[in-house]
């Protein structure tokens, strides 16, 4: 039904309009309150690994609803998102391996830390398109992967334990439980900022030079400080969930930050849905349950999980948040697409 | 004689081994609307994108409203006052006939980075939007995907968008390609009620609308201008019609 190819060139843009604020807003109460219910449950089943479990899930939610900014929101595929959440975490486990344990000083030097690199080197991939752009990320983001491997000062291959107990606000962080609600506090800060982002003129003009570059230089808008802009924004974000994935575990290795991690988060992101912003934080949650559940069954896990991916964006084109539009709406698609 | 807004002095461009523009000189008056005619390959859209910025001429300079844009890229010359719509329509298929025209508002009103104030709801860029879409007779279909708009609805929300830049030019390229004879007459008489308040250049193959629109006529001919005039007089020039209109008819 769209013969202009031209100037069509991702989808995800098209189902952003036309909604109205706190409906927008719904689905991430949803989700963020189903979440907040998880402490309980685990203390309930006697589970209590469960929150440690959950908690690691809403990090990477928080990393994969940045990287769909950058990815479904403004059209980049970008392979250094790893890299930029890894920083984040080696920025804490640094700073507290030399006595600082306060996550009010922490916290920011990793959101500030990875927002510059993510600056520096953005400003660089940025000056490429397409599949150059995917490459150069992809190189970047093993820059950053061997020099953590090569790090043997920070632990190199074995990665970095955090041994200080941290503070926050110079109280004792605490248990399992407090941890997974701050995160969970951050997702939600995260989920409501990124939908506020979308819809401002910021966001229109990043939506409109995925979807049509030269109309944006057109009317007068360099479109290039406006990616940079937002490569910057996501990847800030990156790092804070990176450091909330150390306050968590206490431990950051390089693997957290390889290629392959890049490719899971655009895989998480994928499976949620590009088109709202709380999809991708739902892929995560999707993508990390599945890999648990089948990781108990088999150490083979691999190829189902791989069959089930596939099969899933397969069938769900814009991944499991238009499931769930659809399911509500009753219309079985997405209106008159 | 009117005061010129824009002079071209020896432009030249050259893909290859082919020239496509070639010592081309014009200079257009505030105000008029300055149709470019020539035979398919003469360089008419090939001169209209380095006027826009998105070709860079080899040679030569051009000068609009006292400023030198030879160089400048696209979006800085936008912001001094140039705008067009594209032989291939360019339009943002994702967004609503009214937040294309938004963008564009939002362009003139500085920088965009405001990352909280819902841009849909904001009054400064919907009314002014929603005004240029009546002006081109958009206004019912404010709230529809510009992908689900017919061509010649597409045609006129790209003029919607170019009016809300506020322009001092306007370059049209073949802005009635592909319309059907009810949508062209519409685009006409819409560009007849903006005759006169902007500095139009068109490229047009529609004689009828060339003939009817236009103050004054240039003729490209492997690019470079080999006339120009008022309609009258480009249609009487023989070299003219040995070069162009002898074609047609």
């Amino acid at each position: 039904m769209l013969d202009n190819s031209q100037q069509t060139t991702l989808r995800p843009s098209a189902s952003w309009s036309g909604q109205q604020s706190l409906r927008r807003l719904a689905p991430v109460i949803i989700l963020v309150g189903l979440l907040a219910l998880v402490p309980v449950l685990a203390e309930g089943l006697e589970q209590p690994f469960l929150i440690r479990v959950f908690t690691r899930v809403v990090v990477f939610a928080i990393a994969a609803v940045s990287l769909n900014i950058v990815l479904g929101v403004a059209g980049l595929v970008s392979l250094m998102h790893a890299a930029l959440f890894g920083l984040g975490g080696y920025t804490v486990a640094i700073l507290a391996e030399h006595g600082t344990t306060e996550l009010l000083v922490l916290v920011p030097a990793a959101v500030l830390g990875s927002g510059l690199a993510a600056a520096v080197f953005g400003l660089i991939a940025l000056r490429t398109t397409g599949a150059y752009f995917i490459m150069i990320t992809l190189a970047f983001n093993q820059m950053f992967f061997y020099f953590f491997v090569a790090l043997e000062r920070y632990g190199g291959e074995e990665g970095l334990q955090v041994f200080a107990p941290l503070d926050l606000a110079g109280m004792a962080l605490g248990g399992r439980t407090t941890i997974f609600y701050l995160c969970l506090a951050v997702l939600l800060a995260v989920l409501v900022a990124g939908t506020r982002l979308v819809d401002s003129r910021f966001g229109m003009v990043i939506r409109a030079a995925a979807g049509n570059d030269r109309r944006v230089s057109s009317v007068g808008i360099a479109p290039l400080s406006y990616r940079l802009a937002v490569f910057v924004i996501a990847g800030a974000v990156a790092g804070l969930a990176g450091a909330l994935l150390v306050v968590s575990q206490t431990f950051i290795s390089p693997a957290e930050m390889s290629w392959v991690r890049s490719g899971d988060l655009i895989v998480m992101v994928v499976l949620g849905g590009m088109a709202t912003v709380w999809g991708p934080a739902l892929g995560a949650v999707v993508f990390l349950l599945l890999e648990l559940l089948l990781s108990a069954l088999t150490i083979h896990w691999q190829l189902p999980f791989g069959i089930i991916i596939i099969l899933l964006v397969l069938f769900l084109r814009d991944g499991l948040a238009n499931l769930i539009g659809a399911l509500r709406s009753g219309d079985g698609g997405r209106g008159h697409d | 004689m009117t005061e010129s807004i824009l002079q071209v002095v020896g432009l030249g461009k050259r893909f290859g081994g082919l020239q496509v523009t070639r010592d081309l000189s014009l200079d257009i008056r505030r105000h008029e609307t300055h149709a470019l005619i020539g035979p398919n390959g003469a360089g008419k859209t090939t001169f209209i994108n380095q006027l826009h910025g998105g070709i860079l001429p080899d040679a030569g300079t051009i000068r609009f409203d006292g400023v030198e844009i030879t160089r400048e890229p696209v979006h800085r010359r936008a912001l001094l006052g140039v705008a067009r719509s594209f032989q291939i329509t360019s339009i943002v298929a994702g967004f609503t006939a009214l937040q294309n025209v938004a963008l564009a508002v939002q362009a003139r009103q500085g920088h965009s980075f405001r990352f909280w104030k819902r841009a849909d709801d904001d009054r400064r860029l919907q009314e002014p939007a929603m005004e240029c879409l009546r002006l081109v007779n958009l206004g019912g279909r404010a709230q529809t995907m510009a992908a689900h708009l017919s061509h010649g609805d597409r045609r006129q929300l790209e003029i919607a968008i170019a009016l809300a830049m506020e322009p001092k030019l306007l370059l049209l390229d073949e802005p009635m390609a592909g319309m059907g004879r009810d949508e062209s007459q519409r685009l006409v008489q819409l560009l007849k009620s903006l005759k006169g308040r902007y500095t139009i250049v068109m490229v047009e193959h529609d004689m009828d609308a060339v003939f009817s629109l236009a103050d004054r006529v240039s003729v490209l001919v492997r690019g470079s201008v080999i006339a120009t005039g008022t309609p009258a007089e480009i249609s009487a020039d023989p070299a003219v019609q040995a070069a162009y209109l002898g074609h047609q008819h």
